[in-house]
């Protein structure tokens, strides 16, 4: 193999980058990111960075180039896996004979706001950096969508003294990654800290006087005022430059147990990647993963086939309301939910989850020390 | 020099946190002791609660690995070393000596 090109300049395709290299491939290296940033960190966007306690020159990633091509601010329009082209926003063409798909994902956008100001994603710096700007004394903020990123970003607007609504069409926030009695704990934690939650009600329509956003109308009538919308409503994965490429698409780029497409010359890692699990396709929106899934993809492409399988740790966190949640495994599809360390009340635990009597996940809460040796145990468990 | 505490006390693969201008984590690795800063270099999380894997720890909070004996991290998120701290063993006792900490780049 020769040219390798990486398609996606985030977290997936630096460490995509990083074990071409650490795993002896010293061919050309060409990566293709449409955003104009070295890869940076994307958690902090909804945390430290949009409260302005981190400054952006603390979210790169690495300050070495690993001497790949970085063409930056250049999209990839469109991939020929048979002969080997990625087609670029630039008009030129990239050969490469091993591709690396890391293209993430795109926040969904709330319908009908696309022309009104006022209303935002988060998912790019420069998203970040736009939503900040508005983050003013006096904002009132309505959060759309109560999972890890609503519920982030909610919070850090409310360190900053910002009024905050939180819109969530289902009853109880985060019900099927974690429960009923641990979703209403995270349904708590937004109402411990002022923000109003209203749940199982779906949004109707923006008010707007003309040009920017005035208010959200709920199904149920209701009016609230806002100068800020934040949509924290899920990702798409980015494919849409693979139409035509022949790979199998749906809901992701899928691929094989090693993150290998249909082409052994391709493959895919980290938010758009979905890969064959023992629980059928998947795909996984954290960091870990997209961190974890490159060493696998990499071996596999380097050996041209699937010589290893991909075993997430499915270690994922967030941090809101000033606690520290950590989750491990799986924790959707849970027959049972124990409280094996602490209590919920005392906001610092460890609850584990189970199907037919066997631990399959855990989620603490303040609790990092224990939970770090408990995820060692299960991922011990085959 | 400040105390951390008996070489009874810090089993192995157990850690300690010992606070002197900045906190201080001092852990027994496979019998050997290492200090090095408590606070991991990426952001806010206390190494002396990570996962202890020969001469590394991994930061409980988003896994990187620091190397005990230099305090340079071996992944990300981090980039930036932990100062690390010579330790001296004394009729039983393990004491930190926080006067010469080694600045690693
Ligand atoms: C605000 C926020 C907070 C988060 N917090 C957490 C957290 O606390 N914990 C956690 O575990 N995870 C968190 N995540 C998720 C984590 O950041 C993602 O899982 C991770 O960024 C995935 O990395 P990736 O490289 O696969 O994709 P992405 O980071 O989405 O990167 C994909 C890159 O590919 C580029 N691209 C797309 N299409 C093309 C194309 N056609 N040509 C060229 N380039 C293209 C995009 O511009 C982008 O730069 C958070 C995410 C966000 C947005
Ligand atoms: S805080 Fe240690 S790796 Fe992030």
């Amino acid at each position: 193999m020769r040219t390798v090109a990486v398609v996606g300049a985030s977290l997936a395709g630096l460490r995509s980058v990083q074990e071409l290299r650490s795993q002896g491939f010293d061919g050309r290296i060409v990566v293709i990111g449409e955003e104009p940033h070295a890869p940076y960190d994307r958690p902090p966007l909804s945390k430290a960075f949009l409260s302005g306690a981190l400054p952006a020159a603390d979210l790169a990633l690495s300050d070495d180039d690993f001497g790949a091509e970085w063409r930056l601010g250049v999209r990839a329009s469109r991939l020929d896996p048979s002969s080997g082209s990625v087609f670029l926003s630039t008009g030129e063409v990239v050969r490469a004979d091993g591709v690396v798909i890391a293209t993430g994902g795109r926040p969904r956008t709330l319908p009908g706001t696309a022309s009104l100001r006022g209303v935002h994603a988060l998912r790019t710096l420069d998203d970040a950096v736009a939503l900040r700007a508005e983050l003013l004394p006096g904002a009132r903020v309505v959060v759309v969508g109560a999972g890890w990123i609503g519920a982030e970003v909610a919070s850090t607007c409310r360190s900053l003294g910002l009024d905050v609504t939180v819109v969530e069409a289902a009853a109880i926030p985060m019900e099927r990654a974690l429960g009923p009695v641990l979703g209403s704990l995270c349904a708590d934690l937004h109402a411990d800290h002022g923000v109003d939650l209203r749940l199982g009600v779906g949004v109707e329509s923006f008010a707007h006087n003309g040009s920017r956003v005035t208010g959200v109308v709920l199904h149920d009538g209701t009016h609230l005022p806002a100068d800020v919308v934040v949509a924290g409503i899920g990702v798409e994965p980015a494919v849409d430059w693979l139409a035509g490429s022949g790979l199998a698409l749906d809901n992701g780029v899928l691929c094989d147990h090693g993150c290998v497409t249909s082409l052994p010359s391709v493959v895919a890692v980290g938010d758009v990647a979905r890969y064959r699990s023992s629980r059928g396709h998947v795909r996984h929106e954290h960091w870990t993963n997209a961190s974890e899934q490159p060493v696998v993809a990499v071996r596999n492409l380097l050996a041209g086939t699937t010589a290893e399988t991909f075993r997430p740790s499915g270690y994922v966190w967030s941090d809101q309301y000033g606690v520290r949640l950590q989750l491990a495994g799986e924790t959707g599809g849970a027959d049972e939910v124990a409280v094996i360390d602490g209590s919920p009340d005392d906001r610092r635990f460890i609850a584990e989850f189970r199907r037919a009597g066997r631990p399959i996940g855990l989620l603490a809460m303040n609790n990092a020390k224990l939970f770090g040796r408990l995820r060692r145990r299960l991922t011990a468990v085959p | 020099m400040i105390t951390a505490c008996a070489v009874d006390d810090l089993p192995v693969g157990e850690s300690v946190v010992v606070s002197g201008e900045v906190a201080i984590a001092v852990f027994n690795a496979d019998g050997e002791f290492y200090a090095i800063d408590d606070t991991c270099t990426h952001q806010d999380a206390s190494l002396s609660e990570g996962w202890l894997e020969g001469c590394f720890v991994e930061c409980p909070l988003h896994a990187a690995s620091f190397d005990l004996r230099t305090g340079i991290p071996n992944c990300l998120p981090a980039k930036k070393a932990v100062r690390t701290y010579p330790v001296v063993v004394q009729d039983g006792m393990i004491y930190v000596d926080t006067g010469r900490h080694e600045a690693v780049a």
